[in-house]
């Protein structure tokens, strides 16, 4: 029995803020460890067969580093979208959607993409001061949202417009 | 044949055209056309910026921590690099090849042919095909994932379920998608347990299938337009890979093997852990990537490609019946004794997908897959080479540990980098025969790409956060001004400045 709400985040835990999601969702699968109701996912980068962990799920969370995230951490609903990152490096959540919907013929989960701004991202380097700060806001933030698995209520939460991300 | 295009007289006269980064390779590329004043291209080089810095990162760790680490290095192929380091660590121990445990040695195998199996797919579903199936100048909304799922729902389909049938053989076996401590120093840290053993059995007769369709697919794509496809960036070169000592091919574990363009054996079956007597890297100005060349023949006849096209050239046998079925009509597709073509990198490497998922059938049928005897220990020794058959080619890590088990030197030559003069050479070879005297367009880059990325090179080290990965085609006049870009938003919208 899958659960119901999955938490999907994306970066390398080697290459400075590019670490922000992997260390977020350490936090989260900590928090929920015995919670049968979440379940936590990470890998370096989103690809085409993680349509398929989105299936059977209620509300779906991705979480990644950003450095197009104008504040601390970013919400925003997420639709599929032929957006074109067919780049694999930089498939978006928006496409991960979209092959869902190709390979399913059904209709995504409600899903959204936290974003966590990060400036630096070299190979080796620790998390930079300011992805810190922002990794701590963005935990602050995203906490009562996991408690309260409401897609209503996260939709009033999102800091931006639905749309590719 | 095109080595006059690498570097041009008269440079200073020339218009330079970029184009950055290269768009569905792993990472960050970039190509450089010099053009001259009849917009004939005088100059071609593909730059790649990534492969810096691997070396520092490991250096001054405790050894054991590497099969976790380097695995970070890259985030197309970490198992690659996690079994290659383990193979390195192992020697460190003092346990060679043919002394582990035999249930650790086939857990690594089966992780391998998992590894193997998703990456393959992934690349010919989803890269390559879109080019193969619609065309190389189709429309460029067609060249996607989505237009395949659309308009070949059956084939698309399979490629995302072979991508997750691989992760999911990584995932029983290392216990974890990613940063998964399967492979320690002298074994394996977990066995297979039964549950896990019949849950990858469930599906696997489907990824047979499926993968001996995706070959009959390429082949008969590949035969339809003969003399187009044969020629496309095609380069003769020499080959290099492991083999079994049989000659059989080999992913794992295994001696070198090199063939030169004509088929000639050049060495075989070396001793991998001697690899710096005959193989050396050449340093050029204009790039970070080195130019690694066989001793023996020096460094302007000594570049050699690896990979699929390489292993399925150099190898006499497979050893599954599919898959050897399959290399035996691919032989017959050259009247060379060497298949030379660029885009017969596709053909090979899904022998190998159907090889893997034979493989990954035979192995978990073996007794010894559910074995819990996974880890032996020798004497301490402080150098240790590992190297294996990458999806993308051969993979060197060799190490030096002190007397306190730090590393204090390490090398790494990635599979991409082998195929670095090879995959320049095709780019000059595209480059002069459809670019010259044409201005830069869409339709023609993408000629440029599929050259590329028919080598499936591996340009990237995982970062990939959103927003870091415009696609930007320059063009520059001698003195440097820019005379035209082309800028390719991640949302795929291409803008123009000037």
């Amino acid at each position: 029995m899958k659960a119901k709400l999955l938490v999907f985040a994306y970066g390398n835990l080697s290459r400075g803020d590019d670490a922000l999601g992997p260390l977020l969702a350490e936090v989260i699968e900590d928090k929920f460890n015995a919670s049968e109701q979440v379940e936590v996912l990470t890998d370096f980068q989103l690809q085409i067969e993680h349509s398929l962990d989105i299936e059977g799920r209620e509300l779906v969370l991705f979480i990644d580093a950003s450095v197009n995230t104008p504040q601390a951490f970013s919400l925003s609903e997420l639709q599929p979208e032929r957006d074109k990152s067919y780049t694999t490096h930089a498939m978006s959540p928006a496409a991960v959607l979209q092959v869902y919907q190709e390979v399913t013929k059904f209709d995504p989960p409600p899903c959204f993409l936290l974003t966590v701004q990060g400036i630096a991202f070299e190979l080796g380097e620790p998390l930079s001061a300011m992805a810190q700060l922002n990794l701590q806001q963005a935990k602050d933030f995203i906490m009562p949202l996991l408690q309260k698995a409401d897609v209503d209520f996260w939709r009033t939460q999102c800091t931006e417009e639905a749309g590719f991300a | 044949m095109y080595e006059n295009l690498e570097t041009a007289d008269n440079s200073e006269n020339l218009k330079r055209v970029v184009v950055d980064p290269v768009s569905r390779v792993e990472g960050h590329g970039k190509v450089t056309l010099l053009l001259d004043e009849d917009n004939k291209v005088q100059q071609a080089r593909l730059h790649i910026v990534e492969f810096r810095g691997f070396e520092k990162f490991i250096q001054g760790r405790p050894y054991w921590e590497l099969p976790v680490l380097v695995q970070r290095l890259c985030g197309i192929c970490p198992v690659s690099h996690h079994l290659a380091a383990a193979k390195a660590i192992d020697q460190l121990v003092g346990v060679d090849p043919e002394n582990l445990p035999p249930a650790a040695d086939k857990l690594r195998r089966l992780l391998h042919f998992g590894q193997i199996l998703q990456s393959h797919s992934l690349h010919f579903f989803h890269l390559a095909s879109p080019d193969l199936l619609f065309g190389f100048e189709s429309d460029i909304s067609k060249r996607n994932i989505f237009a395949v799922l659309n308009e070949y729902p059956d084939i698309g389909v399979q490629g995302v379920k072979l991508r997750k049938y691989g992760q999911e053989v990584i995932r029983m076996v290392s216990g974890k998608r990613i940063h998964g401590t399967g492979a320690i120093a002298g074994g394996m840290n977990k066995p297979l347990t039964k549950a896990e053993r019949d849950y990858l059995l469930e599906d696997v007769d489907q990824m047979i299938a499926w993968s001996a369709d995706a070959v009959n697919l390429v082949q008969k794509v590949l035969q339809s337009n003969r003399p187009y496809y044969d020629d496309f960036a095609t380069v003769p070169t020499s080959y290099l890979g492991l083999t079994k000592k049989n000659g059989g091919l080999e992913f794992y574990h295994g001696g070198i093997r090199a063939k030169d363009a004509l088929g000639n054996l050049l060495m075989d079956q070396v001793d991998y852990c001697d690899y710096n007597d005959y193989i050396h890297e050449e340093v050029r100005s204009w790039t970070y990537m080195k130019f690694p060349y066989l001793t023996a023949l020096g460094k302007e006849q000594g570049s050699y490609r690896v990979g699929p096209l390489a292993r399925i050239n150099i190898c006499d046998s497979i050893d599954t019946p599919l898959a050897e079925q399959a290399r035996l009509i691919f032989k017959l597709h050259s009247s060379n004794p060497m298949v030379h073509s660029t885009l017969a990198f596709h053909w090979a490497r899904l022998i190998e997908v159907l090889h893997c998922a034979e493989s990954i059938k035979s192995l978990l049928h073996d007794p010894d897959i559910l074995s819990s005897e996974l880890e032996v220990q020798g004497e301490k020794r402080f150098e240790g080479v590992g190297v294996i058959e990458a999806p993308r080619g051969t993979l060197f890590h060799h190490y030096q540990v002190d007397e306190n088990d730090i590393v204090t030197k390490a090398n790494l030559i990635v599979s991409t980098t082998s195929n670095n003069q090879a995959m320049n050479e095709s780019v000059r070879q595209v480059a002069s025969e459809y670019l010259s005297g044409q201005e830069l367009t869409e339709p023609l880059l993408n000629n440029l790409e599929v050259a590329i990325r028919a080598y499936d090179p591996c340009l990237s080290c995982a970062t990939h956060a959103v927003g870091k990965m415009p696609l930007q085609l320059e063009l520059v006049d001698a003195q440097g001004n820019l005379v035209d870009k082309l800028t390719k938003h991640n949302d795929g919208q291409i803008e123009r400045t000037r």
